[in-house]
């Protein structure tokens, strides 16, 4: 009972998932379908709710699930972002009425795959729930079956089957190393290995960071953001964006710092992740500055982003073998960039659906025919940049401070240069919008659905701007986890 | 107290956001309200001030983010007060914010935003000043790019959008480097308190402290202008419109010289020590070079922004004497030339505003046509060349007081630019106000509207009053400069 118990989050959403396949058989108003997927999330995070009152905290099913504190944050986070992400596919959705069963049940799955992430101590769990998003994403981001979608869609299998192999290899090798796949035994394991087995060690952990580098989008596994984010329909890109990202930050935080953190390796593995943040950043930040597609620039943007959160990583660990410092910062900053990066989708899907065109040009003079997107981008974008009054100006300082504390002083500084350089495209999109000449006299026209989403995402930027303390508090409780 | 200060025009501009889209007439109104509002709140702030006591006043605090618990230096306090360096700058960006306002009553594109961004800056610029915490300084000094930025490159001319860019630009990249700077300072020492901070003897990190200090006068090296980094400063004020470009020469420099003393000098104050002859030496070079440059402009809002990098020389070599006299004359310095040539730019708004051309050479004999502009323009040129009983005079005689003794080649080429700017200010007013009577400007109306005519009659007023009688303000400045002295030595 105590398994099935802790479990319930994930069972509730899966549940709903297999409902609307079957409401989708029997029921001609294909209306109500979005609506029962937000009611499962909803109940999920009850539930969950209801666990953490409790004080349920525990393992479940043989120590393979640890339902901790850091699982409850983003069991939160991701019911969040899917509840989000549906509200913003309504309109979209309706434009394939006969597939809209399968759009809302792929995007329950993806969510249980991720909760599961975050919560996986186990390597082949890990394995499973991974599979189990990736392969759902993958017909996500080639649903519109056009000649971009499924190109997305291809090229998104192809490479995320390579980044399978290179985990799954990782995997093997750890398992050899320490006979076991539970994390916590993995770490026992590597407490007491000799300094003979280092390099093998490094070798599963580079492995797996290679195989976990391709969801996080980090380089030198990023080529395929682009091309997948401008290929996918923009909500299920809004969704790769945060909900795969942070799943992916989400487990790599479990097995570094649980299963993978000894005197052995530690330090090389965090030199390793502060020269990926130094470049992910540079590249995703200077590539971005030339493209005219939005999305594709969001693609860019993100690998840039991922980059900042590996600089919370690498500050995490390196400060005196304390890992809750960067961890709250990485925690902080994903939920900040969850709030602002699906705010800003948001406002692009509503503003690209009206006005015909993702070309950032065409967004041109948008401030005058829809004030309230246009500022609701803008500010998402501001709080992308890290200016202030948002969350991810705090985010940024937040973790730029710890990166100081463990005394990376030369990536802070690459990465505070780097917000320089972000600033030239992120409010060269706030330009355009502002003081470009309209495309037009009309309008623009958004639905309710997706206008109350993107305001709400967009007072979360605002209040946690403001406010920051419960958030960064509820992070801590979250990243405290790994302080023992 | 201080706090209603600080964010009684951020509520303007929430109230201004509010009104409705249609009247043109009422946002004007309430700009001048709130404007006005917030510079008499100064001035009785100013008046209350105790003068006879050193340190900050008015202090008042509470802890916005502590995360100390989990083992974070990371904590962020809203601490703000006032001392006798700070509050000659809050009242001249108060006072200059509500001439803004005046000298812009007809603008009428976009009114309402154009407002309210005003309003906006104005509590940026001021909670730059009032911060008592290196972190909440930091914030205040980012808020101030976005309305900056949309002012220069919605309401501004010419090449607005590249100027605003590279406004932003070159104050974001200075900006981070202040932020790694403040960064390692605070793990240095534990914390960004800014009273504490300006206490404590702070003798080592795991880098070289020189390094601390160099990445945060960055930024403020950057926003003063001092030479090489001072590429940005001509193109904003000149393709900003006429109040902009007043509030970025009058308020928006001094948060680098500001910044230089209360950030630099005394919280690093054995680091600064070090590097007093590389400060000489740049300030000679920003005030030389200033003005060579002024003399062969032919825009007029160009001359007065190069005459600008000139004149924050003498900011910076003021603070490389490092002594009271210098440090008061720096600080002062600040406060007649942000009245000085927030006049000047205003002169030279009313007049591009008539003739729609800034070129010198297209102009002639105004004087004839408008005798209210020429004569203020000229009390303007004379108070920036240093004439005595005018507000230049004195802050230029204490900056070289204090550095003669130390600086004697440095203070001479010092003297030079005066003489320097006495040619340009004098040569350009006699080619723009004398001369031949053009056929083309026979139309021009003299500024008559009293929105015209109280600003600058206003500003006029404060530079007479410093000048005749400077203690007013050099008391209050000397009280706070004090304690960064008595660090000092």
């Amino acid at each position: 009972m105590d398994n099935i118990d802790r479990f319930l989050p994930e069972l509730i959403v899966l549940g709903f998932a297999a409902l609307i396949l079957v409401v989708d058989l029997f029921v001609r108003e294909k209306r109500i379908l979005p609506w029962i997927g937000l009611l499962g999330l909803a109940l999920s995070a009850a539930y969950t709710a209801t666990l953490i009152l409790r004080g349920r905290q525990g393992s479940a099913f043989g120590d393979s699930l640890r339902v901790d504190n850091y699982a409850f944050f983003f069991l939160f986070l991701f019911a969040a972002v899917a509840a989000t992400v549906i509200i913003s596919s309504i309109d979209f959705a309706r434009k394939m009425p006969d597939r809209q069963g399968e759009f809302y049940s792929l995007i329950l799955v993806i969510a249980v795959g991720a909760m599961l992430l975050s919560q996986a101590n186990d390597l082949i769990t890990i394995f499973i729930s991974l599979e189990l998003t990736s392969i759902s994403q993958y017909a996500l981001a080639g649903f519109m079956r056009d000649s971009r979608s499924s190109e997305a869609g291809l090229k998104y299998l192809l490479l995320g089957a390579i980044s399978t192999a290179m985990l799954l290899y990782g995997m093997a090798l750890l398992f050899g190393l320490t006979g076991s796949t539970g994390l916590a035994a993995i770490s026992n394991a590597l407490q007491k290995a000799p300094d003979s087995a280092r390099f093998a060690y490094l070798l599963a952990a580079a492995l797996l960071a290679a195989g976990f580098g391709f969801k996080m989008a980090i380089f030198p596994f990023q080529m395929w953001v682009p091309d997948v984010y401008e290929g996918a329909p923009t909500p299920v890109t809004a969704y790769l964006s945060v909900a795969s990202k942070a799943a992916a930050f989400a487990v790599v935080m479990r097995v570094f710092f649980t299963a993978l953190s000894g005197t052995l390796i530690t330090s090389e593995w965090v030199g390793l992740f502060a020269v990926l943040a130094a470049i992910s950043m540079t590249l995703g930040n200077v590539l971005a500055i030339q493209q005219r597609n939005i999305k594709r620039l969001f693609g860019y943007s993100s690998i840039a982003q991922a980059g900042n959160f590996l600089v919370g990583i690498v500050a995490v660990s390196a400060a005196n073998g304390r890992f809750t410092i960067g961890a709250t910062g990485v925690v902080f900053f994903i939920a900040a960039y969850a709030f602002t990066n699906l705010g800003a989708f948001l406002a692009i899907i509503a503003i690209s659906e009206a006005v015909g065109s993702e070309q950032t040009s065409d967004f041109s003079g948008v401030y005058r025919r829809a004030p309230w997107l246009a500022l609701v981008l803008a500010f998402c974008l501001i709080s992308l940049t890290g200016l202030p009054p948002t969350a991810g100006f705090f985010a940024k300082l937040y973790i730029f401070n710890a990166a100081i504390q463990a005394k990376y002083v030369w990536l802070v500084l690459i990465a505070v240069l780097n917000t320089l350089v972000s600033a030239v495209y992120y409010l060269g999109i706030v330009r355009t919008m502002f003081m470009g000449e309209p495309r037009g006299e009309s309008r623009l026209s958004s639905g309710m659905p997706i206008r109350f989403g993107m305001t709400v995402a967009a007072l979360g930027v605002l209040v946690f701007g403001i406010v920051p303390q419960p958030l960064f508090a509820a992070a801590h409780k979250a990243a405290d986890v790994f302080g023992r | 107290m201080v706090s209603a200060l600080l964010f009684l025009p951020l509520l303007g501009a929430v109230v201004m956001a509010l009104l409705p889209r249609d009247n043109s007439r009422l946002p004007r109104y309430v700009a001048l309200a709130f404007s006005l509002a917030t510079f008499v709140f100064s001035v009785v702030l100013f008046i209350i001030f105790d003068r006879d006591k050193t340190g900050f006043q008015f202090i008042e605090h509470f802890t916005w983010v502590d995360l100390s618990s989990i083992g974070s230096t990371f904590t962020l306090q809203y601490q703000v007060g006032i001392d006798g360096l700070s509050i000659p700058l809050v009242l001249l960006t108060t006072g200059l914010t509500f001439f803004s306002v005046l000298i812009s009553w007809n603008i009428d594109l976009r009114t309402k935003e154009y407002f309210a961004w005003i309003l906006v800056l104005e509590t940026g610029v001021l909670g730059v000043f009032v911060s008592l915490d290196f972190l909440l300084f930091f914030l205040f000094w980012e808020v101030e790019l976005v309305p900056m930025y949309l002012l220069i490159s919605i309401w501004g001319t010419g090449r607005k959008e590249y100027a605003a860019l590279k406004f932003v630009l070159f104050t974001v990249a200075g900006s981070s480097f202040m932020l790694v700077g403040i960064l390692l300072l605070g793990f240095t020492t534990n914390t960004f308190d800014i009273i504490q901070l300006t206490q404590m003897n702070i003798t080592s990190s795991f880098v070289p402290l020189s390094m601390i200090f160099f990445f945060i006068m960055a930024a403020f090296a950057v926003k003063l202008p001092v030479f090489p980094f001072h590429t940005w400063l001509p193109d904003a004020h000149t393709n900003a419109p006429t109040a902009v470009s007043v509030l970025l020469a009058g308020v928006l420099l001094k948060m680098g010289g500001y910044g230089m003393i209360r950030m630099g000098v005394s919280i690093l104050p054995n680091v600064a020590k070090d590097y007093t002859l590389l400060f000489a030496i740049l300030a000679a070079i920003n005030i030389i070079y200033g003005a060579l440059i002024v003399l062969r402009q032919q825009d007029l809002k160009r001359l007065i922004a190069y005459s600008s990098v000139s004149h924050m020389g003498y900011v910076l070599l003021g603070i490389s004497a490092l002594k009271q006299v210098g440090l008061t004359g720096a600080s002062l310095q600040m406060f007649t030339h942000g009245l000085i040539t927030g006049l000047l730019f205003i002169m030279v708004g009313l007049i591009y505003d008539r003739t729609h051309t800034r070129d010198i050479g297209q102009m002639s004999g105004l004087m004839r046509r408008m005798p209210f502009v020429g004569v203020m323009f000229y009390i303007a040129g004379f108070a920036a060349l240093g004439l005595p009983a005018l507000a230049g005079f004195w802050a230029e005689l204490l900056v070289f007081l204090g550095t003669f003794d130390k600086y004697v080649p440095m203070t001479i080429l010092g003297v030079v630019g005066v003489l320097l700017s006495a040619g340009y200010i004098l040569w350009m007013l006699q080619r723009v106000l004398w001369g031949p009577p053009m056929q083309r400007w026979e139309h021009l109306k003299d500024a008559t509207a009293w929105w015209e005519r109280a600003p600058v009659l206003g500003l006029f007023l404060v530079i007479l009053a410093v000048g005749v009688y400077p203690s007013w303000m050099v008391d209050v400045i000397q009280k706070g400069v004090q304690p960064i002295v008595a660090r000092l030595s």
